[in-house]
């Protein structure tokens, strides 16, 4: 009997788990179960639609997912539509691969005022998510406040001030296009606790800043040391390059373009000020000591209509699995949690690295099944069998790979060529798309 | 036709016919050797999984990187002073004989 593998998530996680799975030469029957009618998590929902080069890799994905071995349960929840005890007692292993979908909390006074977003709802609404698509978030402000140095605050600021011309090659969905075409706003300012050498931005992405054909990223020169310090050569090398780009837009003139993204450093937010609704942050001035911000007591205000906090993300609590709620992580022996129970990617390990750092992750639990079951006892529980049983009695609405093929050619077309594709943003619409299109 | 040589993680040696004009990393995936090149983004030059260590003087013989290359490089694991991109690298006649080792990243980013 096949080892009956159940991959609960569809993101990098989950993909290379199953792609270390089904290579791995043992008998192995994968099922993913994924809550979205849509494969490939943040490949889909949380790059940004201005970097489609870095979606190919769902093409890869997709070689897997048509391994015969592999099945694609789209549409099914686990906690609605199958409970994680009822998967794990028809499944030989279950793996965990749901990620870190939820904000970590800013901590301060007045962040739950209108107009206050956490970079994954935020992300997840510009990237068509279904769960955040009625977000709604008010652009209609002159000044926005990006709290973060890293990638995601880049990312943000950097989808606020592009053009008309820049936005149409984008996969961006058409109520976040129209959104953030009729924003006004102006000034976008991207802060930091820490200074430009604890920066977490790459130096592409921060380069491409300088790149916009409508925005002008601004630094304060007295903000940049003039060295990076002593640090190992390579992380010298890339905090050199940072600092080479943050210098040259020392140089670049606030009047140069129609918005400007202000790089503010040693910055610590300490409240979210305004009545109902945000109208500004006021921060406390920090200096950093032995890589730790510490406030000086001096604070400044910067006035906005518009909070966004890229900050970093925490797992769910899953029911019936321990959660060490500290990391925001389920506790794990290098992948192995319980039993028959794994984790990968973010909930394994937290919140950290690129689309490619699952992969070890998916290659070091495919280890411990293949030890924990192909080394002797082989599998013993019916799998795919059982679950596809279960979900016809309870009803549920299975997306098989084939639907989502289905859907995947309709959001292409309907990008009419130059767009990558225009998504499907509500599950309604995407199981009505496929009740019309029943071959 | 150029010859081309994989130095796998484990040390093993592959030998293979390219196509000239073919880059390193096509020419990995024509041989079946997708599990050790991933190339995730498909040679866009926005990820670092098709990172190889060109071996002996043949570094010296390659056009030198871009600084886009340099930028995405420098991400890599397990970065050499003769790393490159493997989709980067296009084999000409003039590289006829090159050989470049596959990093094993997996295991380098266990600390193993």
């Amino acid at each position: 009997m096949p080892i009956s593998v159940a991959i609960v998530g569809s993101g990098p996680a989950g993909f290379y788990t199953a792609d270390a799975l089904s290579s791995s030469g043992d008998a192995v029957s994968i099922d993913f179960i994924e809550r979205l009618p849509t494969p490939y998590g943040l490949i889909r929902g949380g790059v940004a639609p201005d970097h489609q080069t870095t979606k190919n890799v769902q093409k890869k994905y997709e070689k897997t997912a048509l391994k015969e071995q592999v099945r694609f349960f789209g549409n099914v929840e686990v906690g609605r539509d199958v409970s994680l005890a009822e998967l794990r007692s028809m499944y030989d292993a279950v793996v965990l691969a749901v990620g870190a979908p939820r904000d970590r909390a800013l901590g301060i006074p007045g962040e739950d005022k209108k107009g206050v977003f956490g970079s994954a709802d935020y992300v997840g609404w510009y990237n068509g998510h279904p769960d955040f698509r009625d977000l709604n978030p008010n652009l209609n402000v002159a000044a926005a406040v990006v709290i973060g140095v890293g990638n995601v605050a880049i990312d943000v600021a950097r989808l606020l001030s592009r053009s008309a011309d820049e936005l149409a090659e984008t996969d961006l969905p058409e109520y976040a296009e129209r959104a953030i075409l009729d924003s006004p706003v102006k000034d976008i300012w991207t802060c930091g606790r820490r200074g430009p050498i604890d920066a977490k931005f790459t130096n592409v992405e921060l380069r491409e800043m300088g790149k916009l054909s409508e925005s002008v990223p601004l630094v304060k020169a007295e903000q940049l040391p003039d060295s990076v310090g002593e640090l190992p050569e390579r992380d010298k090398r890339l905090k050199e390059r940072n600092l080479e780009t943050l210098r040259e837009f020392c140089a670049r003139k606030l009047d140069e373009k129609p918005k400007r993204v202000h790089f503010e450093f040693y910055a610590a937010p300490v409240e979210i000020l305004g009545g109902d609704r945000v109208e500004g942050v006021r921060f406390e001035r920090t200096r950093v000591e032995g890589g730790r911000a510490t406030g000086t007591g001096e604070f400044f205000d910067i006035p906005c209509g518009l909070v966004i906090a890229a900050i970093g993300y925490r797992s769910d609590r899953i029911e019936g699995v321990p959660f060490d709620d500290k990391q925001g992580i389920v506790p794990n022996n290098d992948g192995r949690v319980e039993d028959g129970l794994y984790a990968v990617g973010w909930i394994k390990r937290g919140p950290t690295g690129v689309i490619s750092s699952n992969r070890p992750d998916g290659v070091t639990v495919a280890e411990h099944i293949h030890n924990d079951f192909a080394g002797g006892a082989k599998g013993s529980k019916p799998g795919r069998k059982a679950l596809e049983k279960l979900l016809a009695e309870r009803k549920a609405r299975i997306v098989s790979f084939a639907d989502w093929k289905k859907l995947e050619a309709a959001e292409s077309e309907a990008g009419g060529g130059k767009r990558p594709r225009r998504k499907f943003t509500t599950v309604r619409d995407m199981l009505d798309y496929l009740d019309r299109n029943r071959n | 036709m150029p010859k081309l040589t994989f130095v796998m993680p484990d040390g093993s040696r592959r030998e293979v016919e390219a196509s000239e004009g073919a880059s390193v990393l096509e020419i990995a995936h024509d041989n079946d050797l997708e599990d050790a090149i991933e190339g995730a983004c498909e040679g866009s030059m926005a990820c670092s999984t098709c990172h190889v260590v060109v071996e002996g003087d043949w570094y010296a013989k390659l056009p030198p990187p871009s600084a886009e290359e340099s930028d995405i490089l420098d991400l890599a694991l397990g970065l050499t002073r003769t790393s490159r991109l493997g989709c980067q690298i296009r084999l000409t006649a003039d590289l006829d004989g090159l050989v470049v080792k596959v990093p094993g990243e997996h295991l380098d980013m266990r600390g193993r």
